[in-house]
């Protein structure tokens, strides 16, 4: 490879190859101040041409490592950046063992922390890169890695894509943070944030859980709060989880014992003020 | 034609985990995770006591509780055919 990165986030760390200069320049940006690995790296992904000519003619970027989708459709360089995320959460996704992999943003003020889960659109991304701007420290919006042994949430704070409307909600924060904008993408308009000075700083403190919430946004919803079992938030985080076959018993074990131990609530809002609100009210209570 | 007669796995080849009411079950051979009302988690556990038929299994859940149904080994058996599909029964 002609190009690498290393990169440390949380407990796990990446070396990301790349034939091309671009989406490695990119990276550097993006993660400036983020600590580089120690030894050999967990997990490797490699920015690939499509076709050994392919480098040089209408370049097109296929996204290679570990851990391979053999379906997986190769992007345009000019969404290298989002070919390297791609490929980061790909060997995330297919590759770790170490923690039960959970779809979902996690949150943490005072020492505890607030898991938010949901399906895509559903706005937990979103909703935990605000939440990590106003006074709440951003663990990470793609994964929550929650300990097998300690039962604890594992900061994973890499860079939050931020995608179309929810662009704007950021437009404040320092340029510096903010990659290039992605036009075209598989999701639409795309822009990555780098998570603000503390989540980094803190990336290698866990946190004790004490809620999982599950946001659903929608432009007619009223905001409202309804508690949700604990059998059906199983089954949810089942759903929510990449690796939870295969972590088999030990998977099992470690989400019978959250859902049992931490209350669950589902929350509706119309825009993010509302939410904001909403979960004030929850943290205050619980 | 004589009943048929079920069989499961023991109880150390499964976890359980009791969640409102429903319990959660590991099944280690399959590596499924199933939900199961009751009587089915205790349909699993008369079966601990060897392989047994529709009425011989509402007889030993009879010992411990009380069956609510107007016939209890119809209702056994309706739960053990869902059982086997769910793999976690076969016949012997």
């Amino acid at each position: 490879m002609n190009h690498v990165f290393r990169l440390q986030v949380g407990p796990v760390s990446f070396r990301i190859g790349s034939q091309w200069r671009q989406p490695v320049a990119q990276l550097r940006r993006l993660y400036a101040g983020y600590p580089e690995p120690d030894g050999i790296c967990d997990f490797t992904v490699r920015l690939e041409a499509e076709r050994a000519w392919r480098r040089w003619i209408r370049p097109s970027v296929a996204i290679r490592g570990d851990y391979v989708l053999p379906d997986a459709a190769p992007l345009p360089l000019a969404q290298g950046l989002l070919a390297a995320e791609m490929g980061m959460n790909l060997q995330m996704a297919l590759g770790q063992k170490k923690f039960l992999l959970l779809h979902a943003a996690s949150v943490e003020r005072d020492g505890r922390a607030l898991l938010l889960t949901g399906h895509s659109g559903a706005g937990k991304s979103t909703l935990g890169a605000l939440l990590g701007e106003r006074g709440w420290r951003f663990m990470g919006d793609e994964f929550a890695l929650l300990g097998l042994e300690d039962g604890r949430l594992h900061p994973f704070p890499r860079a939050v894509s931020l995608k179309n409307e929810s662009l704007a909600l950021f437009d404040g924060v320092d340029p510096a943070r903010l990659g290039p904008v992605l036009t075209g993408t598989p999701k639409g308009r795309i822009r990555h944030l780098r998570p603000n000075r503390e989540a980094v700083a803190r990336m290698g403190e866990p946190a004790r859980p004490v809620m999982i919430l599950f946001p659903r946004f929608g432009r007619d919803l009223e905001p409202i709060v309804r508690d949700v079992g604990a059998a059906e938030a199983f089954m949810r985080l089942t759903q929510a989880s990449t690796n939870y076959v295969a972590l088999a018993e030990q998977g099992f074990d470690a989400l019978t014992r959250f859902v049992g131990t931490f209350p669950s609530k589902a929350i509706d809002y119309a825009d993010t003020a509302q939410a904001e609100a909403l979960v004030d009210d929850l943290w205050r209570s619980a | 034609m004589a009943a048929s007669l079920y069989a499961a796995d023991p109880p150390d080849a499964m976890r359980e985990v009791e969640i409102e009411g429903l319990t959660l079950l590991y099944h280690r051979r399959s590596g499924l995770t199933h939900f199961l009302a009751p009587p089915a988690p205790q349909i699993l556990a008369a079966l601990a006591g060897g392989p047994a038929g529709a009425e011989a299994i509402a007889a030993r859940i009879g010992e411990a509780f009380e069956i609510e149904s107007e016939d209890p080994v119809a209702a056994i058996g309706a739960r053990l055919a869902e059982l086997e599909a769910a793999g976690l029964v076969w016949r012997t």
